[in-house]
């Protein structure tokens, strides 16, 4: 009996601890993260974080205003989830509530394949197809713009914006959609005005995790979005994103230099915005949440 | 009840921290005799480093030869901070990285292995065909706008670069913007290979690129003019050599100190007439 206890202690601590690490790794990479960019507040000093040119490597006068990165990362986010949303939660009502189960079978693979795609893969699709096709439709000097990268990135949050959403309205009780029915509600209208409010807080939950992948996302946007750290909340320009910034810049730098410093700096104000995004979603969750 | 977890979780840490150090220590003793050399470095130089290293071993097999790119700014930073044992960099290094690695106890020492020209590409529908130094700096710089200013039609000029971790940026700016800063608006490709495929795609489109790269893709290369009056020149081999082409470039190698043992070995292969003839079949420009 006794050694049946000190087993399920055991094993209860051994899942305490599991579940507590992952809460030590975050502060663990958070005090990283601030240790080595700290010194940048002496000097050169955190003013020079805020202004609106960052040239990194300059003969004349080494600039490091994040200004243009953060409004390139939010500019190409917003327009992915702008783009993924309706595809996203349109396919995750067929598939969960018109579909027949043998469609169901054939598409649900297809999904998760393209949730799978390798994002230099999916870089290099853009750079040989994407981007000559939107210089075209819209007769630009170049594909190498916001947009581009925008419309790759909805191809990786389509797919977490519809399984989630998907099992959001799945588990919609069944009685809901029998209510309306019997009250004689036609299908259209209880999928759209019963099954799917229903299903909000999931469906908000899988926008917001769809943004938080698109976000952090870096190899695709470095090679289709040009790059260019200019402030523009204009599609068809060029953004250089906070993601590209550190994974071009990041090899090049002499650790415990400026520059070095500077792109910490940027990588705190990435997490920031993730986190940002994390507390939002929660708090949507929280308030539109169906409590069982 | 938070305890025990917390207490298991800095066991875990400190169990990893020891494994991470035990790591560092087998490095360090594999260091000592060296059989193994890591070049990192140049993106424009990674084909013909990996050629030489190809050949190195296959005379030399007792070493084994890793070589890496990134960019020259990667490599330089490597040998700064002791990541690597050769940087094979595609500019001079600037006086500030010379401090930063005097600070660390690294004593640089930089040998040239090759030439190299920059060619500046466009599209092949683009109707020009010569270009003045003072142009393309007008270009990059964001002074001119549109091909209509060179010359050419009314299109608005897309200008392509490497990003700032490549020499050939650094080398760029140093000499043909005469240190100048970029315009903004310049958009800056991962690598080589994503301006050729961009330019081949783009009608209105410029960048430059290593010469050893512009049979990748579908490009034109300009002739380039030093002033209004000099005559336009082609860039290959000859014109580099010469220096009658005005964007041309050492290629380095770069040692902390004097290279010894394997890295001697390397730096030897690399000026040897076999070397040299590798240089010349991977498209760069021999010392003689």
């Amino acid at each position: 009996m006794n050694k049946q206890r000190l087993r399920a202690k055991i094993i209860k601590y051994f899942l305490q601890s599991c579940g507590s690490l992952s809460i030590v790794i975050v502060l663990l990479i958070f005090l990283f993260l601030f240790k080595e960019a700290l010194p940048f507040i002496g000097s050169p000093g955190l003013q020079e974080l805020f202004h609106s040119v960052w040239n990194p490597v300059s003969f004349q006068k080494e600039e490091f205003g994040i200004y243009p990165l953060i409004t390139g990362s939010i500019l190409v986010t917003v327009l992915a989830t702008v783009i993924a949303i309706p595809f996203g939660i349109v396919g995750a009502v067929y598939i969960s509530e018109v579909a027949s189960p043998k469609e169901r079978e054939f598409l649900k693979p297809f999904i998760e394949i393209l949730a799978g795609i390798p994002s230099v893969v999916l870089g290099f699709f853009g750079l040989v197809v994407i981007a000559p096709l939107i210089k075209q439709m819209f007769d630009l000097g170049t594909g190498l713009t916001a947009l581009t990268g925008a419309v790759l990135l909805a191809f990786m949050a389509i797919p977490t914006i519809m399984s989630i959403s998907e099992d959001a309205i799945k588990s919609v009780p069944a009685a809901y959609k029998e209510a309306s029915l019997a009250l004689g509600a036609s299908k259209l209208e209880t999928i759209w005005k019963v099954v799917v409010p229903a299903a909000l807080s999931g469906i908000v939950a899988s926008v917001m995790l769809g943004m938080g992948r698109v976000v952090g996302e870096t190899m695709t946007v470095m090679m289709v979005t040009g790059n260019a750290p200019i402030i523009s909340m204009n599609p068809f320009t060029s953004v250089r994103t906070m993601t590209a910034t550190i994974a071009a810049e990041m090899g090049e730098v002499t650790i415990g230099s400026d520059h070095y410093m500077a792109l910490f700096w940027v990588g705190l104000v990435l997490m920031l915005m993730t986190f940002i995004l994390n507390m939002i979603s929660y708090r949507v969750l929280k308030r539109y949440g169906i409590h069982e | 009840m938070k305890n025990p977890a917390v207490k298991l979780a800095v066991l875990m840490l400190v169990l990893l921290s020891f494994a991470a150090a035990g790591c560092a220590k087998k490095d360090k003793t594999d260091s000592k005799d060296k059989k193994s050399v890591t070049i990192k470095g140049s993106d424009t130089m990674v084909h013909l480093m990996s050629s030489l290293a190809e050949a190195f071993m296959k005379k030399t097999p007792e070493v084994q030869v890793s070589v890496t790119g990134g960019g020259s700014g990667t490599g330089i930073a490597a040998i700064i901070n002791g990541t690597t044992d050769i940087c094979a960099s595609s500019r001079d290094m600037q006086q500030k990285e010379k401090d930063q690695a005097k600070e660390k106890g690294i004593s640089i020492v930089e040998k040239v292995i090759a030439y190299d020209g920059l060619a500046v590409i466009v599209n092949p529908e683009n109707p020009i065909k010569d270009i003045t130094m003072e142009q393309i700096k007008k270009i990059y710089t964001g002074a001119y706008k549109n091909w209509k200013e060179l010359g050419g039609p009314d299109h608005p000029i897309t200008v392509l670069s490497r990003e700032s971790n490549s020499g050939t940026y650094v080398f760029f700016q140093e000499h043909v913007l005469n240190k100048e800063n970029f315009d903004p608006s310049v958009k800056l490709m991962p690598a080589s290979s994503s301006i050729a495929q961009s330019i081949s795609q783009d009608k209105w489109s410029i960048g430059y690129l290593g010469l050893g790269y512009t049979k990748e893709g579908n490009v034109k290369v300009l002739n380039v003019k030093k002033d209004e009056n000099s005559p336009a020149i082609t860039p290959n081999h000859n014109t580099v050599l010469d220096k009658t082409y005005s964007i041309a470039r050492p290629l380095f190698l770069i040692f902390n100190g004097e290279p010894v043992g394997s890295m001697k070995l390397v730096y030897d292969y690399a000026l040897s007439p076999d070397g040299q003839k590798i240089v010349e079949e991977t498209g760069y420009v021999t010392l003689k």
